[in-house]
């Protein structure tokens, strides 16, 4: 990927080295089935368990309440439908809200089809929720309330703490998906009050196809996957040790430089913003202070967002945007919509998320070559022609 | 996953920008539905002289645009009336399913255009197409 200037960090990031060098024994040598009993297995168990003591350390946990899981989406899956299982006799009310990533969006709407109800709360225009609006949703038969810490579209950071607080006054439990923000921003979840977290590798920096639940003690959880009893019963099948131990890695650095990367990540970012909204008719979504360290997101009016993306990919840039294009259906993203957005002009959305590896050469020419790319299918709009028209 | 054909009418379209001597414009779709094509010909005799496009939308959006304009260049009226949004798909070595719908509105959007020619001419563009079946 030399000579591509990646500002897709949201999606997925570039493995680190350290995780790398972490995981090559794991990949080569070292294969052995952490639960047989002779000398390979040990090794791999040993590994298993130094990364659980990693990831707990690093979010503000015990290491018995971190369970290695394939994905941010399982772990949302399994948190949500096994809370429901365990807590049905209580009740089948679940609050969330509108802005949710469809791991915990979809796995919700499973849950209507199958009697329980969800409330799924709005967001005001920079996409936070209404905590007196939380408190008034709550009711006797709530079991759940889950918020993510922060959103993968317009990088708002979400009030979690306040959120657990309430939850537990009224004796409901507390999940969150922290995908975008665990090794972006400082995290821990007795402080924070979350009974269960769902974290991902590859968000920073580890490999792909491996995550984790944060379970917190004491509750009985029931198993996500039934096997071999492995993850101590709850979560069967063979550790992917290669990836757990990756994970681990890549989260003790993240969290090990997590202000000096917060501090120069944020420098780039609103680097982006100040120079980005500087064209006529753009607006930066999501909260404009309490937002990711990397995320710069942005509406553009009169031009659609695939095609920005293929222009800047068509100059070695990688983006992402959230218009009815780019998800693949005919409407932009809930999560813009949710906003408050009109449709015409969420299509235009650009999504740039930034890490530690990239510098300010990239920014630089980001915001060299944006203004040419969005003027050039202005000039191609009959949507911008008009207004235009308007103005004179 | 676009082919290369798309990728190239999308990185370098055909006939895009305003026709100032244009004696038919159509413009269809809806900016909520995120793709709006306006199509500008200049017909001549009977034939379509000159075309050309301005578009919002995707990349899909715009490729078609770009192809369906090329098809019709230079084609009798009749022939660019029976351009199909599965010609301009096939001719760009087809289209992801999702995108077919911008096939679609390139159809419409010449279509649209012609009739908005023949309107100035006073005749209807459904009188000209029966008497095309006749």
């Amino acid at each position: 990927m030399s000579g591509i200037i990646y500002a897709d960090n949201a999606a997925t990031t570039r493995l680190s080295r350290c995780a790398l060098d972490a995981m090559m024994p794991f990949l080569t040598d070292d294969f052995g089935n952490p639960s047989t009993v002779y000398a390979p297995g040990r090794t791999a168990k040993k590994a298993v368990e130094s990364a659980r003591f990693k990831v707990a350390a690093a979010i503000g946990a015990k290491p018995e309440e971190i369970y290695f899981t394939a994905g941010g989406t399982e772990s949302d899956n399994w948190a949500i439908k096994s809370t429901a299982a365990l807590k049905k006799e209580k009740g089948k009310h679940i609050i969330s809200t509108a802005i949710e990533h469809h791991a915990v969006l979809h796995t919700l709407q499973s849950l209507q089809k199958r009697g329980y109800e969800v409330t799924f709360l709005g967001v005001d225009r920079a996409g936070n929720i209404s905590l007196e609006e939380l408190r008034s949703a709550i009711r006797p038969d709530t079991i759940l309330i889950t918020v993510m810490t922060a959103n993968n579209e317009i990088g708002t950071i979400l009030p979690v703490k306040e959120i657990g607080e309430i939850a537990h006054e009224a004796g409901v439990l507390f999940h969150s998906d922290a995908v975008q923000a665990v090794g972006h921003i400082p995290i821990n979840v007795a402080q924070m009050n979350i009974d269960l977290l769902s974290l991902s590798g590859h968000k920073f920096k580890g490999p792909k196809g491996v995550g984790a639940l944060y379970v917190k003690k004491g509750l009985r959880l029931p198993s996500g996957m039934h096997g071999g009893a492995q993850e101590r019963g709850l979560r069967s099948g063979t550790e992917n040790v290669p990836g757990i131990v990756g994970l681990a890695a890549a989260l003790e650095d993240a969290v090990t430089h997590i202000d000096a990367n917060m501090t120069k990540v944020s420098v780039m970012r609103d680097a982006l913003i100040k120079g980005l909204t500087k064209i006529p008719h753009s607006r930066l979504t999501g909260d404009p202070v309490n937002r990711l360290p990397g995320t710069a997101s942005f509406v553009f009016e009169c031009i659609e967002g695939e095609s920005m993306v293929l222009l800047l990919d068509q100059n070695g840039i990688c983006a992402s945007s959230g218009s009815a294009c780019s998800s693949g259906s005919l409407d932009p993203s809930h999560v813009l919509l949710a906003i408050g957005l009109p449709h015409e002009i969420a299509h235009g959305s650009l999504r740039l998320t930034i890490n530690e590896d990239n510098t300010q050469e990239d920014i630089d020419t980001i915001l060299e070559k944006m203004p040419r790319i969005i003027q050039r299918l202005r000039d191609m709009s009959p949507l911008w022609e008009e207004k235009n028209a308007e103005v004179k | 996953m676009y082919s290369e054909k798309v990728m190239d009418h999308f990185n370098n379209p055909r006939n895009v920008g305003e026709l100032k001597d244009a004696n038919g414009i159509g413009q269809v779709g809806n900016s909520v539905c995120g793709d709006i094509m306006k199509i500008f010909v200049k017909i001549e005799d009977g034939i379509v002289v000159d075309t050309s496009f301005k578009t919002f939308g995707c990349g899909a959006a715009i490729a078609t645009s770009s192809m369906a304009t090329e098809l019709i260049k230079g084609k009798t009226v009749k022939e660019a009336l029976r351009l199909s949004n599965k010609a301009v798909a096939e001719a760009l070595d087809g289209l992801p399913p999702a995108k077919m719908h911008c096939s679609v509105l390139a159809e419409e959007g010449i279509k649209s255009a012609i009739e908005d020619y023949y309107k100035k001419q006073g005749i209807e563009l459904e009188t000209v197409l029966k008497a095309d079946e006749e």
